[in-house]
């Protein structure tokens, strides 16, 4: 059951997506969000849809992996549809007691929806082609300027690097304490709210002492390779910029370039 | 009657992602009732994923387990019961210690089975006496004690239940000597008592010639050989080619056959090499005289 947990999953392949910069990738994922938020109307936003499904080709990560990430949003998608729905005003379709269904507000929720959909999609496809290394080290990078206002940006890159990297390995860690305490007859499954919390305490506590003892170990394993922080620190892998960036870069800047055309000859959608 | 029997048991990892993994292969086995068996197999060969199966962990992707005759995923029938029946004590169980006391931490499984207090009290006792804990021990907090002193507590908590069937996975991994041995002699103590059965995962080839009367070698996400010690150690050349060993004595002896003794090829422990060494002796001392 942990095991289907898909944050920050990398998705391992050769594509040119995946061999792009890391940084590059992050400039136009951002891009790609400002792009669906430009978008004023159903052609534009096509243009986003058409641009990401192309991209997921590209990238040749299966169809079932996109679904898997769009699936925790799935509620909050329904919860905003119905309220648009009903609370934009409009032409009205169906009338029922307070309750109206505008034709605009249909419109409206589906535009929404989609929206929602692909700036989910968009960006796990950042972390489906990008290893989770080399994406602290592309912020790292990308966030050097702050380090002007005191930012300590090295130090915050170790940290999400170091988190990052410890999510499989707790991960593990509380499938075998889980284990292990069913083994012995823990009773997980069954019980109201209190007992249920109650069977929590036999993984938390062992799995708190082992993250403790972990990072005392690492801290350790860190100083004693004399590690003292980014000052002066050079990289085994450097960050290069390709041609294929900026290939990919054209490629953002024409689907930007088409969702404002469109937007200019199309008009506005009423209601946005 | 058999304790364990599995029917083309095969157990597939992270089905349908890229990294799909078979770590168990349609595994047929069949463990007899009060056998003392030993596990080895090198890393990754599957015993792990193997010996969850048998108290209902893991569940097959294809394939059964049966228990004492009893398909255990079959229509009506309760998996936890079979958590008791089947004990089992994972890698470095220290790690899954969490109550105030020790005293509570062993009683964690048979309270959970639902046993009355009163039972609950002589199951702990007694686990704690087969792995040598003391009374005063038992009122401290696991966290206070040495790493050996934790293992032992730990395979108390699983020895309080009354498994029918005891699995230890690596239960002397990073202990020393001295603990290895106090450890795997208690083990032996409790299975001469109690007559149940029990596997053995082990790395030692020395230990589970020492311990074991079965051994049962995994290869490849399946069965390579399942037989008593004597004869599986003494296929010596297949069990080397796995990437396993044998044990030291067995190598001494095998040089010896090689070099024109005729001494046994199935020799696994100390024991039997003086044995042999002196029956060796005496002939040649004959020859001489």
């Amino acid at each position: 059951m942990l095991r289907d947990i898909t944050i920050g999953q990398y998705f391992p392949g050769e594509s040119v997506i995946h061999r792009m910069d890391p940084r590059m990738k992050i400039v136009l994922t951002l891009a790609y969000i400002v792009m669906l938020f430009v978008a004023a109307n159903a052609l534009g936003l096509a243009v986003g849809v058409v641009f990401l499904a192309l991209c997921y080709l590209v990238s040749r990560i299966p169809a079932r992996m996109i679904l898997r990430s769009l699936r925790p949003v799935v509620p909050i998608i329904i919860f905003t549809s119905v309220l648009n729905m009903l609370f934009v005003d409009g032409q009205p379709v169906f009338q029922w007691w307070i309750l109206k269904i505008t034709v605009e507000g249909i419109q409206t929720a589906v535009f929404m929806s989609v929206r929602i959909l692909c700036l989910i999609a968009g960006t796990s496809l950042l972390t489906y082609t990008t290893s989770p290394i080399a994406l602290t080290d592309g912020i790292e990078r990308l966030c050097n300027p702050l380090k002007r206002f005191k930012l300590p940006v090295h130090e915050l890159a170790m940290m999400m690097t170091i988190a990052l990297r410890f999510i499989p390995t707790l991960i593990e860690e509380t499938d075998k304490i889980i284990s292990a305490q069913k083994a012995r007859g823990a009773d997980m499954e069954s019980g109201g709210l209190v007992q249920r919390a109650k069977a929590l305490i036999p993984i938390l506590i062992p799995l708190f002492v082992s993250a403790f003892r972990r990072a005392d170990e690492l801290a350790l394993a860190m100083e004693c390779r004399c590690y003292r922080g980014g000052e002066g620190r050079t990289r085994m892998k450097q960050l290069k910029i390709h041609a294929r960036d900026f290939w990919c870069a054209l490629a953002v800047a024409l689907g930007m370039a088409a969702v404002v055309l469109l937007n200019i000859w199309g008009g506005t959608l009423s209601a946005l | 009657m058999l304790a364990i029997k599995t029917e083309q048991l095969t157990y597939t990892y992270s089905q349908g992602t890229p990294f799909e993994k078979v770590a168990v292969d349609h595994v047929d086995l069949a463990i007899e009732q009060g056998e003392f068996v030993g596990v080895i197999g090198h890393t990754g060969s599957g015993k792990s994923t193997l010996i969850q199966h048998f108290n209902g962990l893991l569940k097959p992707t294809s394939g059964k387990v049966l228990i004492e005759g009893t398909d255990i995923w079959g229509q009506g029938v309760n998996i936890r019961d079979y958590r008791f029946k089947v004990g089992l004590v994972f890698q470095y169980p220290e790690y899954q210690l969490f109550e105030e006391t020790v005293y509570k931490d062993i009683a964690f499984g048979p309270t959970n089975m639902g046993l009355t207090p009163g039972q609950v009290d002589d199951r702990v006792r007694e686990a704690a006496r087969f792995v040598g804990l003391s009374d005063f021990q038992l009122q401290k907090s696991p966290f206070e004690l040495s790493g050996g002193q934790k293992r032992r507590v730990a395979i108390a908590g699983v020895l309080a239940m009354n498994p029918d069937i005891l699995i230890l996975d690596e239960p002397t991994a990073g202990l020393d000597p001295r603990g290895r041995d106090q450890i795997l002699g208690q083990i032996k103590q409790y299975h001469r008592t109690r007559k149940n059965t029990i596997l053995l995962v082990s790395h030692s080839m020395e230990d589970i010639a020492r311990y074991a009367h079965k051994v049962l070698v995994l290869n490849h996400a399946g069965v390579a050989m399942y037989d008593d010690v004597d004869k599986v150690f003494s296929r010596a050349r297949e069990i080397t080619q796995i990437g396993l060993s044998v044990p030291q004595v067995t190598r001494i002896f095998m040089g010896l056959r090689e070099r024109g003794f005729g001494v046994s090829e199935s020799v696994y422990t100390l024991d039997y090499a003086t044995r042999e060494l002196l029956e060796l002796l005496g002939k040649g001392e004959d020859r001489h005289a």
